[in-house]
């Protein structure tokens, strides 16, 4: 008797502990990101750092302005918005109000599939098919362009957009489909109208939360996009992201020097970027499941 | 118009849409079986890269890989388990706790290469473990933790209060009614999660390509404090890195991988409707 | 007659709002202690209170005290505690596990690890609440398959598998049919030879049936206690009289 309640006050220790832990590793990627990033801003103006429009690390001086990356980063993730979004919310439709049983099943498991696949594979077919294939369509010098990262992720934030959207559509109430079938809506005007209506706020959140996928996507943009620092004047130009800028740089950088800490900072940038989303899309979700 | 012929298009139009979505996969998956299944040969399995990477195989990218995600579980799977029975059973609902709850949930969408950031900062430089299997499990366990503790927490949270109640009212402790009567049933809840969050260990690249990744290495590792190839990143190099790789060998590096991650995720998807089936509340 | 439970100056409050005020009452060993009165009198919270259930409550606070067999229950473990004072809730909650591993589940707890002497609970303890016949044959199939009065006889054995001194009941029959009803009324009567029992109910002629003595609460507040047959003939307090005879409640 005794025995086990000291063996069970040394188990909820370790519980406790490790609760402590995961909330201490929390903090520390925030204290190891400002650590590391902040010191940039002591050699760089942060207005300049923010929309200075040279990204040259490495030439002597070096200029570190991500306006470029952003302005790459936007390009992608809108191009993607502008294709998932109508596709995501019109499936999750599908999928939740439509499709029989069977047939929803296995859409679901298709679709977390499509979410299981890495990146990185994601990318490799991208370059390989997507890329020749725009490259021929437009007659452009390469295929690896914003256009071509924009359709590429696309496909990656469907499966968010669906999952989420396709959750807010079941959750709503069916005493509203109902009552639109017994005023004589059709199926179709029930879904659209009333379903689709209702579960706004829902879909709302999965649309945050696939941007907010895009954004943060690495290796896929970066095999497909090009990679040029550069500020683009049309989706036909090869861009580069804040993603892949910390992907592809981090490497030459020199440690504790000026370049690390400017890749360190763009880490926070996207750190915020993406806590905002998140944090929005939350908001959104509680504000539907509270009620 | 009609309002069943606009009924008829509009459903045409949905279905057309979720098509797009799931067609993807069957693409993605047929052309790398395609062009890459005539490259799984032993040789390409159970071999060393020669040749530049141009012959021989991909084991220690396989192996690699294998090690990163085993390294994960160890780290990840017990303190991320651990800390959502914290959260649930132990934790006071109050602002603190939903504060950290919401850090936690908007910790799986940080993308991966902050992750990788914070693990080159931690691990490699202030911890000084260098680059090596190491970092890059716990850098690749840290990104998994939050998907685990979140999973857990959900299967946790979904067990019925009235099996704690009446646990305690037949005198049971909290931990006996924690391990009595809440985790044999939010286990396969706690297990799925757990496969999903390796599927994406398996897969990921930003992580670890400043905390462990080389980019030709034809020897296994010997201690976890060596550099090992991993297969996404090994997909990488061959596909962007190094030009002239052969076609059959950058396919059958995707399909290696692409099953090995696949394989992880039908697993989750199969534990998770066989239990659904099962559960009688 | 003995004095089992000591209640003495009992308050108890949720956050701020008070759900019992300054309960003084003396239960004895062996009778079955009714409580009746509408929702919100407080009945359930003091029962839940009987055996510190209440604690698991946010915002829970208790002044004044209960005395078990002359000892403070706040100064006795709180699992041996559960185990000594054992509850009937209103509806059965068999946990997902079979039948005997429901019954075995406090003993388990409490490190009973004998096959033999597992076995052995089991069958006493199903007999003790007359489920023994119904279910013998089929110890090892999922609790949640029997029906509501079984469910509710099982979780009646199972609290007895725990050899408790007190049995509470939470309105224990107010989720099933009257034939279900009236097995586990006997079941009450039966058991009350050797328990001290504490039953608080909605249906006030059950209190009427089956009560040694019976108390009337309202609104936080213990308006009357007596003999069984007093309080429904003869209460001394009006408000008892109109709620007996159905007038409110």
């Amino acid at each position: 008797m005794n025995l086990r309640k000291i063996r069970e006050a040394v188990i909820e220790r370790g519980i406790f502990v490790s609760g402590i832990t995961s909330i201490i590793i929390v903090l520390l990627i925030f204290v190891f990101l400002l650590k590391e990033g902040l010191s940039i801003f002591l050699s760089v103006n942060p207005l300049d750092f923010l929309f200075g429009e040279f990204w040259y690390p490495i030439s002597e001086p070096p200029q570190f302005g991500v306006l470029p990356l952003i302005i790459g980063s936007l390009f992608v993730t809108l191009g993607a918005a502008v294709i998932s979004v109508p596709i995501g919310v019109a499936s999750a439709l599908y999928i939740a109000e439509i499709a029989p049983p069977r047939t929803k099943e296995t859409l679901k498991a298709g679709i977390e599939l499509l979410a299981a696949i890495p990146s990185v594979v994601i990318g490799f077919i991208g370059m390989v098919t997507l890329g020749p294939w725009i490259k021929e369509l437009f007659g452009l010098s390469t295929g690896l362009t914003a256009l071509t990262g924009s359709i590429t992720l696309a496909f990656m934030a469907m499966p968010t957009i669906v999952s989420i959207a396709e959750d807010a559509v079941t959750a709503v109430p069916r005493q509203y489909r109902e009552a639109a079938v017994a005023m004589g809506a059709t199926k179709w005007q029930t879904t659209w109208r009333i379903v689709a209506f209702a579960a706004r706020p829902g879909m709302f959140a999965a649309i945050m939360l696939g941007i907010g996928r895009v954004i943060g996507e690495t290796m896929a943009v970066m095999m497909v996009t090009g990679n040029a620092a550069l500020i683009p004047h049309s989706i036909l130009q090869p861009v580069r992201t804040l993603t892949a800028t910390i992907a592809a740089e981090m490497g030459e950088s020199v440690q504790g020097g000026e370049h690390y800490a400017a890749l360190f900072a763009i880490g926070i940038v996207l750190f915020v970027i993406t806590f905002l989303i998140n944090g929005v899309a939350d908001w959104y979700l509680h504000r539907t499941t509270g009620k | 118009m009609n309002v069943r012929t606009e009924q008829r298009i509009a459903f045409t139009v949905l279905f057309a849409c979720t098509l797009l979505v799931v067609m993807p996969v069957l693409v993605v998956l047929a052309i790398i079986f395609a062009k890459g299944y005539t490259a799984l040969t032993p040789e390409f399995l159970f071999g060393m890269p020669e040749n530049g990477m141009n012959a021989g195989g991909i084991l220690p990218a396989i192996l690699g890989t294998l090690y990163l995600v085993l390294g994960a579980i160890v780290f990840a799977v017990p303190l991320g388990v651990l800390s959502a029975i914290y959260l649930v059973e132990y934790s006071r609902d109050n602002a603190i706790s939903r504060l950290i709850k919401l850090a936690i949930v908007n910790l799986a969408g940080v993308p991966s290469v902050v992750y990788g950031l914070f693990g080159l900062g931690i691990f490699v430089i202030f911890l000084d473990f260098g680059v090596s299997i190491l970092s890059g499990s716990l850098t690749l366990g840290i990104m998994i933790l939050p998907v685990i503790i979140t999973a857990s927490r959900e299967a946790l949270e979904s067990v019925p209060r009235s099996f704690r109640i009446v646990s305690f009212s037949l005198g049971a402790s909290r931990w006996q009614t924690i391990r009595h009567a809440v985790l044999p049933h939010a286990l396969p809840g706690i297990l799925t999660g757990t496969i999903l969050g390796l599927g994406r260990a398996a897969g990921e690249t930003a992580p670890i390509l400043f905390t462990v990744a080389a980019f030709y290495l034809p020897a296994l590792p010997a201690s976890v404090f060596d550099q090992t190839m991993a297969l996404p990143y090994h997909l990488y190099v061959i596909s962007t890195q190094v030009p002239g790789i052969r076609e059959d060998f950058r396919f059958g590096t995707a399909l290696v991988l692409l099953l090995l991650v696949l394989l992880l995720n039908l697993a989750a998807i199969i534990l998770r409707t066989r239990f659904r089936k099962k559960k009688r509340w | 007659m003995s004095t089992h439970i000591a209640v003495r100056d009992l308050s108890i409050f949720y956050n701020d709002s008070c759900a019992l005020k300054n309960l003084t009452l003396d239960i004895q060993r062996n009778e079955i202690f009714s409580i009746i009165g509408p929702a919100n009198s407080g009945k359930s919270s003091f029962l839940q209170c009987l055996n510190r259930l209440n604690d698991l409550h946010r915002g829970f606070r208790k002044t004044g005290s209960i005395l078990l067999d002359d000892m403070d229950t706040g100064a006795i473990d709180v699992e041996e505690l559960r185990a000594r004072v054992g509850i009937v809730f209103a509806l059965p909650f068999p946990l997902p596990m079979s039948i005997a591993d429901n019954i075995t589940y406090g003993p388990r707890m409490h490190g009973v690890r004998s096959k033999a002497r597992l076995d052995e609970i089991v069958e006493q303890s199903l007999r003790d609440a007359y489920l023994w016949d119904e279910v013998k044959d089929r110890l090892d199939s999922q609790a949640m398959n029997l029906s509501g009065g079984q469910q509710q006889r099982l979780c009646i054995a199972r609290v007895l598998a725990g050899k408790p001194e007190v049995i509470l009941f939470d309105e224990p029959t107010s989720g099933l049919d009257p034939i279900s009803t009236a097995r586990v009324e006997e079941t009450m009567v039966l058991l009350k030879e050797r328990f001290t029992i504490v039953l608080v109910t909605n249906n006030v002629a059950q209190a009427a049936r089956v009560g040694t003595r019976t108390a009337f609460f309202l609104m936080g507040e213990m308006v009357e206690v007596d003999e069984t047959r007093i309080i429904f003939t003869a209460p001394s307090d009006p408000r008892t009289d109109e709620y007996v005879t159905g007038k409110f409640g």
